[in-house]
């Protein structure tokens, strides 16, 4: 299986170098027959002796004259000597024979005589054979022993006698006839071996077999092999050629160059290359692509040696190309491969590396944010606790300290909070929030915190358009941020005059005063303005990267990380607008960004207010941020904290209904004096009633600047919700209590909860079902819903779904369709009721059927765990009844 | 008279932390206690009376839905698991509150031997929490008897 597989991608079917079907048009020399594949000899193959094309008269002269033509006759010649020397061999031997055997004839013939001479004392020397007489002298002694046995003439006639010598004398007459006569057949035999090999010694017969032998065994070799050998004299004409094209012919061919047969790309090259080889005298091998008509593109693989006659005179090369079209392609193919694989595996390191930086920067940056995020925890602790501390009873100088305490803490939070930022920013964690804001009272208070850690004789100013709207929609954190920060950096770099913020509606001015129209959007343009040292122009560009400043003057004089205005440009961007900058230098610098807002109903504050005066630090919002259109700060060292409030007279009070003149919202413009101490007293004057003592308290002390910026301080923090409602719940009636509704099925969470409410200081109706909610939301109008999720008849989410829906139609027909029985006796009321959106606290046992998600689905605002403890009750009130 | 009163004090404060660490009572409890002051003196004794005759009620009506082997009104015994989980979890009656929510996973998968099971083992639980804080208020009444103040127990 897998040697199939291998043998099947290393070995492909190859294809005749030339193609199958040119061969025929010419003279028909193509036609080999493939091979039998069990014809292993070389007789059976039939070989197709005619691919070979020679120059007949010149090729044997080339053989004779050049070193490889006469090695080879030598080979042939040394072969047929071979042979000879063979037959030779062979006769000698032959002969060696014949003689031995007249040896022993005469050896014989000896003894006979030996016999006789010993019988008739006949004289020993009557040589026989002259030659051989010392050999009958030698062998006489041999003989006498071996020949003892041989046949005996036997006489029985009495010795001595005629009789006996006659027949003696005949018998061995007899004995020499027939040695005579092996004699004469062993030399007919001999002439007859001389005679045949006489017969053999004819070289040409053999020579032209042996040739005929090696040149079919080439053909065998070659006759498939995608190979061209040929030899050209040493004008690169071609003598001989085999395997030529097909279509070619011999007169095509012979005695021409490459550059005469063939046109087209490599036929140069080649001729240089074999020209290169002859002229240095060195085989060498290259390989050479072609492009030519006559069959396309094939690469050859070619060998080139230079010839040389035996006068070490070069006359020729010879030459034998292979095709290596297909090797040459998927050689190519696997370089390609091997590269494309190198590039790959590159850029995947790369991505690697890639990958691990980033994911470094982001290990880094989570880092920064988790430990951003632990130092942040424990911070607003620390600044949570002093605030709460500073409701409590202080002296003055108690007071100050945790002032600068908490306004230090602050910076400190902030600080962190820009490293979270632009760490989430960047990472595109940030999600922006929608919540209603007033833009007047966001500026007023970012001037009014810058200025309270105000250390040079400046003037802050706020300045907003009467047509910006009273309360908009959008990430007043953020805003508030981007406001702090370019504040900030204002006063960092001016050192007299003024820094100040500028809101106006831009593009669609029309708008403003239509506050009827609901969630419209618009673009609201503000300016932060300074009059400080300013920005040259060359470091406008790099103002908004991050970790940069004007120049390394400017952060070794006046600090900071560099951070702000990259996050202020940040910020901006991702809530759809435009950070740009202008500025002179020591004339000043003006920031300017665009946002969209969407526009809030501004009518319904008393139930917003919670919502954002949460989000504005801890100073509480004053009642007349809402419509202020101008204020103005100084340094609370030396100067005086000044805010006009000559406008609307009617304050608001937790949670109780607004004002209509108020709601209306017209924004007086308002005429400040800079800073006097008129200013402060009238300020002071407006906080009017309950506060009235500090009026005189600090006109008496104003003259001493601390004292001074001490007292505006606690006069700041001290109108915190606590103290007013307390002064406030002394002066109401009753009926401003805020109107709580429980929704609880269970008599003893009942007697619970409305224990707890009793000693918060409130009381509430009780509902025990979805129904009776329905019922009591519609006859009464309540600040606070607690809502039980399980009950029976109609749970909780369900009702807090039909309020919703009654909130928004106006009606109760979906209750009414629910299946409620809408008492309509008081439905009058009802229907005056508003429809502002009733906090509905859902009360879960946190369970999964009473999941959170559920809750708000539903349309409720939050949730208190049960079972409903003091303190969990008492922070739901503070969110949501001030 | 003030070494019984601080006696009966002492008992008082080791009995209330004997009952939170055994797990009668939760810190809602605590809570509970909180909430009486002057005005309401009795507040922990009311609620929690009827939390216990509540339980009496719940626990009889489920077991009149439990005793039919068959066609068990399993939505019926739910709502009293429910309000009683409620109850007393809003007590802080610890134990209670803990086998009120496996009666609440055997009534919804509508196992009714895990809801017997259950139902007696609630039974018992109360009644057993009922003695032990009948015991704690007697106490309580005897400092009050004695002229002393119910003293305040951090738990802890």
């Amino acid at each position: 299986m897998e040697t199939d597989q291998i043998e099947e991608m290393d070995v492909e079917v190859l294809s005749s170098m030339w193609p199958d079907d040119v061969g025929t048009q010419a003279d028909n020399q193509f036609n080999v027959e493939k091979p039998a594949g069990d014809s292993d000899t070389l007789k059976e193959v039939d070989i197709a002796e005619k691919r070979t094309m020679a120059d007949l008269k010149r090729l044997p002269e080339l053989l004779n004259t050049t070193d490889q033509g006469s090695s080879q006759l030598t080979n042939l010649v040394r072969q047929w000597e071979y042979m000879q020397d063979h037959a030779v061999r062979l006769l000698r031997e032959e002969l060696k024979i014949l003689t031995r055997q007249r040896e022993e004839a005469e050896a014989k013939e000896l003894k006979i005589i030996e016999e006789h001479n010993f019988e008739t004392e006949e004289p020993e020397n009557v040589p026989v054979l002259d030659e051989t007489s010392h050999l009958f002298r030698r062998f006489r002694q041999k003989k006498r022993d071996e020949l003892v046995d041989s046949k005996r003439v036997v006489i029985d006639e009495e010795f001595d006698t005629v009789a006996y010598w006659k027949q003696k004398a005949l018998s061995l007459e007899k004995m020499l006839e027939a040695s005579t006569e092996r004699e004469r057949r062993l030399i007919e035999k001999l002439n007859e071996s001389l005679k045949t090999m006489e017969s053999h010694s004819a070289p040409v017969e053999e020579l032209t077999q042996n040739l005929k032998r090696a040149e079919g065994f080439l053909h065998f070799i070659l006759q498939n092999a995608p190979i061209v050998m040929g030899h050209q004299d040493k004008d690169l004409r071609y003598l001989f050629i085999y395997n030529k094209f097909p279509s070619l012919r011999e007169q095509d061919i012979l005695g021409k160059t490459d550059v005469e047969i063939f046109h087209g790309g490599g036929v140069k090259e080649s001729e240089d290359f074999k020209r290169e080889v002859l002229e240095k005298g060195k085989a060498s091998k290259r390989e050479i692509t072609f492009e030519t008509e006559l069959f396309g593109s094939k690469t050859f693989l070619i060998y080139v040696e230079p010839v040389y006659n035996k006068a070490r005179e070069k006359i020729g090369i010879n030459y034998m190309g292979m095709e290596v079209t297909d090797q040459v392609r998927k050689r190519e193919k696997m370089a390609k491969l091997r590269e494309d694989n190198a590039v790959r595996k590159a850029m995947e390191s790369e991505l690697t590396k890639t990958i691990h930086i980033t994911e470094e920067t982001m290990r880094a940056k989570q880092m920064l944010a988790t430990m951003s995020h632990e130092i942040r925890s424990p911070l607003s602790g620390v600044v949570g606790m002093a605030e709460i501390l500073s409701t409590t009873k202080l002296d003055k100088e108690q007071r100050q300290l945790l002032n600068v305490m908490i306004s230090s803490g602050d910076l400190v939070l902030q600080l962190i909070n820009d490293i979270l930022d632009l760490s989430k920013v960047e990472s595109g964690v940030m999600k922006l929030e929608a919540t209603k804001f007033r833009p007047r009272e966001v500026v007023k208070h970012v001037l009014q915190t810058a200025a309270a850690s105000l250390k040079k004789d400046l003037t802050l100013e706020g300045n907003i358009a009467d047509e910006v709207p009273i309360l908009v929609v959008g990430d007043v954190l953020r805003i508030r941020q981007i406001l702090t920060n370019l504040i900030s950096n204002a006063i960092k770099f001016t050192h007299r005059g003024k820094v100040g913020i500028k809101l106006k509606v831009i593009s669609e001015p029309s708008f403003a005063s239509d506050k009827e129209q609901n969630e419209t959007s618009v673009w609201i343009c503000c300016d932060v303005y300074d009059t400080g040292i300013g920005i040259p122009e060359n470091a406008l560009p790099c103002l908004f990267k991050k970790y940069m400043q004007a120049s390394a003057d400017h952060a070794r004089k006046y600090g900071g990380t560099g951070l702000g205005l990259a996050i202020c440009k940040q910020l901006v961007e991702l809530m759809g607008g435009q950070l740009t900058v202008t500025s002179q230098v020591n004339l000043g610098s003006t920031f300017t960004f665009i946002l969209p807002y969407k526009v809030a109903t501004s009518d319904d504050h008393s139930d917003d207010q919670d919502e954002f005066s949460d989000m504005v630090d801890h100073h509480q919002p004053e009642p007349d941020d809402t419509t202020e259109g101008y204020f103005q700060f100084k340094a609370l060292l030396g100067s005086i904290y000044s805010t006009a409030m000559l406008t609307s007279p009617i304050k608001l009070i937790n949670g109780s209904v607004a004002d209509p003149s108020n709601s209306s919202g017209q924004s007086q413009t308002v005429q400040v004096e800079n800073g006097g101490y008129m200013d402060e007293s009238e300020s002071a004057h407006q906080y009017g009633n309950g506060n009235g003592h500090r009026c005189s308290s600090k006109e008496s002390e104003s003259c001493s600047s601390s004292q001074a910026s001490s007292e505006m301080e606690s006069e700041l923090t001290v109108s915190s919700p606590r103290e007013e409602e307390k002064t406030e719940t002394e002066v109401k009636e009753t009926s401003q209590q805020p109107k709580i509704l429980l929704v609880e099925d269970n008599k003893i969470n009942i007697m619970v909860a409305k224990s707890m409410m009793k000693q918060l200081g409130y009381t509430m109706d009780i509902a025990n079902n979805g129904v009776e909610a329905i019922n009591a939301v519609k006859d009464t109008s309540y600040d606070l819903v607690l809502m039980d999720v399980c009950m029976p008849v109609m749970d909780g989410l369900k009702a807090t779904r039909l309020i919703r829906s009654y909130e928004e139609s106006g009606n109760w027909d979906a209750a009414i369709e629910a299946g409620v029985d809408i008492k309509t006796s008081e439905s009058e009321q009802g229907c005056e009721r508003s429809t502002d959106r009733l906090p509905i606290v859902a009360m879960t046992a946190n369970t999964l059927a009473e999941s959170s998600e559920e809750c708000y689905a539903n349309g409720m605002d939050s949730f208190i765990s049960k079972p409903v403890t003091l303190q969990k009750l008492k922070e739901c009130l503070q969110q949501y009844l001030q | 008279m003030n070494t019984v009163v601080a006696q009966l004090q002492r008992q008082f404060q080791d009995y209330l932390v004997s009952l939170y660490q055994q797990g009668f009572l939760d810190n809602q409890f605590t809570e509970l206690r909180k909430l009486q002051d002057e005005g309401t003196p009795d507040f922990v004794a009311e609620v929690v009376s009827l939390f216990f005759d509540d339980c009496s009620k719940l626990i009889n009506s489920m077991s009149r839905s439990l005793e039919r082997p068959e066609n068990v009104d399993f939505k019926q015994v739910d709502s009293g698991v429910h309000q009683l989980k409620g109850s007393s979890s809003s007590v802080g009656a610890r134990r209670v509150k803990n086998v009120c929510i496996s009666f609440k996973e055997c009534c919804d998968v509508q196992n009714r031997e895990g809801c017997l099971r259950c139902l007696q083992q609630v039974d018992y639980e109360y009644k057993m929490l009922k003695t032990k804080l009948q015991d704690l208020f007697n106490l309580e009444q005897q400092i009050v008897q004695a002229g002393g103040a119910i003293p305040q127990v951090n738990i802890n």
